[in-house]
């Protein structure tokens, strides 16, 4: 049978997703450019038992979904910067509480309100240090609308595998253009389920970290109960101070992330062999790079592309082993360099990073990134 | 058909142009078979303020979303046309609402008006299917996709009440561009 096909957008894409990976609960407040999102859900949910809730705020919202997934459901929430400045309290709980959620995070201009319906790439910061304190942090950054689609699937894969919310950020272009996308079957994407506890109700202890360092995670409104807290807390969930546990159990939830990275970060190479310029980039930005390169190797310019799909944990690894190689970097962004620090960070001054950078709410186009390589070749 | 093919519909927030390159883009990519991708832009404005919307058809990859060179653009208000005309190519075509666009900008591209507002006020006979009225001009203009995809990926956007009244719009504007044309 032929697959089915839909000519959609890519914030409708992002919730078909979320639907295809099984979530049940969508709790919201809309913002531009974000909202088809919860358009979507808020029909979708209903016809097959699950629910929608639209909250006072976006503080609210992201309470919600953490309530809900902590009863065993699979939650989604979207919102864009402003929303994502608000959430980032609750974004903090979760993380400390280790409770599953994804968050799709459309990019609009910032900070504040700044420009609602303009698109950027300047929340990905926000992604890894929006809340305080060391925790760890996943973000990806698709495409494609199709890519919006695989990538929110593959975010609550992440999120269930390693109790913690992942964010999936893409930028206005990316969420607000539309094309046309082949859906997947069902089983044809992996979809992973979180892990059941195989302990009795009496011994189960939520952060029992003999399962490993991610322990299971239990479901409200069965017979397992235990404490959640926002507090540093002991294998049973209460609240703790002891010094010793208090800095392993830090180190463990990062380490949920930093000693998976291979399990995580996924990027794309684009005539990236014989490469002397490498465009380092992510989301609609990316494909400006692609168009650029394509025109450079036309005129005989050895550039290539390393596309960004996993923002965090950063492909360090991979930039590192690239500065090696290539004679220098150009990082395009609409932010003012983000993504470019962490390039420069990674390269260790083995290579030139040259970024370039547009906040006025206009797309970054193939002929100015073509001018950078031509200049820095 | 160029690798790449770049349209772009412009106008007023409200005047339902971000429709009218969905339904061009859908013609493209789900009825004829191309790879095409749509995208707007527009201000925080729920009516008024320009407002722009972009159609890359292509029979390969298309990479990069907005156009780089416009190779047909539509203009339904004055101020669109001063803001987005600047990058029409070279023998292009520019299509403008005679009775709301009369400041022409000057350059190598052929220029097509008609009152394309007043065809779907007075012919038609409801102003809001001025949209389609100039989907169905862009289509005989640009010959990008074929005008028997674009007349069904109008009706698979209407409601069944609607569809006589959306099939004559889109066939008036066909008309009128295709005589303007010659």
């Amino acid at each position: 049978m032929a697959k089915k096909v839909a000519f959609l957008q890519g914030n409708e894409a992002a919730a078909q997703g979320a639907l295809y990976a099984g979530c049940t609960f969508f709790g919201g407040y809309p913002i531009t450019p974000s909202t088809e999102v919860a358009e979507v859900m808020s029909v979708e949910l209903p016809k097959i038992g699950g629910k929608f809730i639209q909250m006072e705020d976006e503080i609210g919202a992201m309470a919600s979904v953490i309530g809900a997934s902590l009863t065993g459901a699979k939650v989604l929430t979207a919102t864009s910067g402003p929303g994502l400045s608000l959430k980032q309290e609750l974004i903090g709980y979760a993380c400390i509480a280790e409770t599953p959620c994804v968050i799709v995070n459309v990019m609009r201009g910032g900070p504040s309100t700044g420009m609602p319906t303009g698109p950027s790439q300047s929340d990905v910061m926000c992604a890894k240090w929006g809340t305080h304190g060391d925790h760890p942090a996943i973000c990806l950054t698709p495409a494609s609308v199709q890519e919006l689609f695989e990538e929110t699937v593959r975010a609550f894969n992440l999120a269930e595998k390693y109790r913690t919310p992942v964010m999936v950020m893409p930028d206005e272009i990316v969420a607000h253009m539309r094309e046309r996308i082949v859906f997947p079957e069902p089983g044809e994407l992996e979809v992973i389920n979180r892990t059941a506890p195989s302990v009795t109700p009496a011994e189960y202890k939520p952060y029992d970290t003999s399962f490993g360092d991610v322990p299971p995670l239990a479901a409200f409104g069965t017979d397992y109960r235990f404490h959640v807290t926002g507090l540093n807390k002991g294998q049973d969930g209460f609240p703790t101070t002891k010094a010793a546990w208090v800095q392993a159990e830090e180190e463990r939830q990062v380490r949920k992330v930093e000693a998976n990275v291979d399990d995580i970060v996924q990027f794309e190479e684009y005539e990236l062999a014989d490469a002397e310029v490498a465009i380092v980039a992510y989301g609609s930005t990316s494909r400006s790079a692609r168009f650029a390169v394509n025109e450079a190797r036309k005129q005989g310019i050895k550039a290539g592309l390393f596309r960004i799909k996993t923002f965090w944990p950063f492909p360090e690894k991979q930039i590192a082993a690239l500065a090696g190689k290539v004679k220098a970097f150009i990082t395009p962004e609409m932010n003012l360099g983000m993504c470019t620090g962490e390039v420069k960070r990674c390269a260790e001054g083995k290579a030139a990073v040259h970024g370039i950078f547009r906040v006025d709410g206009e797309p970054i186009n193939p002929g100015q990134i073509l001018e950078k390589i031509k200049e820095v070749k | 058909m160029s690798q790449r093919y770049e349209i772009r519909f412009s106008g007023a927030g409200g005047q339902g142009l971000i429709l009218a390159g969905v339904i061009m883009a859908e013609a493209a990519s789900i009825y004829d078979g191309k790879q095409a991708v749509q995208s707007q832009s527009y201000g925080p404005e729920a009516r008024g303020g320009a407002s722009k919307s972009e159609v890359i058809v292509s029979d390969t990859m298309i990479d990069y979303p907005k156009a780089t060179v416009v190779d047909a653009l539509l203009a339904l208000t004055q101020e669109a046309c001063d803001k987005y005309s600047h990058d029409l190519k070279e023998g292009g075509v520019l299509l403008v609402d005679s009775d709301l666009v009369t400041k022409l900008p000057k350059g190598n591209f052929k220029t097509v008006a008609f009152p394309i507002i007043n065809t779907a006020k007075n012919e038609v006979g409801r102003e809001i299917v001025a949209n389609i009225v100039a989907l169905g001009a862009m289509v005989a203009l640009t010959g990008v996709v074929s005008k028997e995809g674009a007349e069904k990926a109008v009706l698979a956007r209407v409601p069944e009440a609607f569809m006589e009244l959306n099939k004559k719009a889109f066939q008036l504007g066909f008309e009128k561009a295709t005589a303007a044309k010659a």
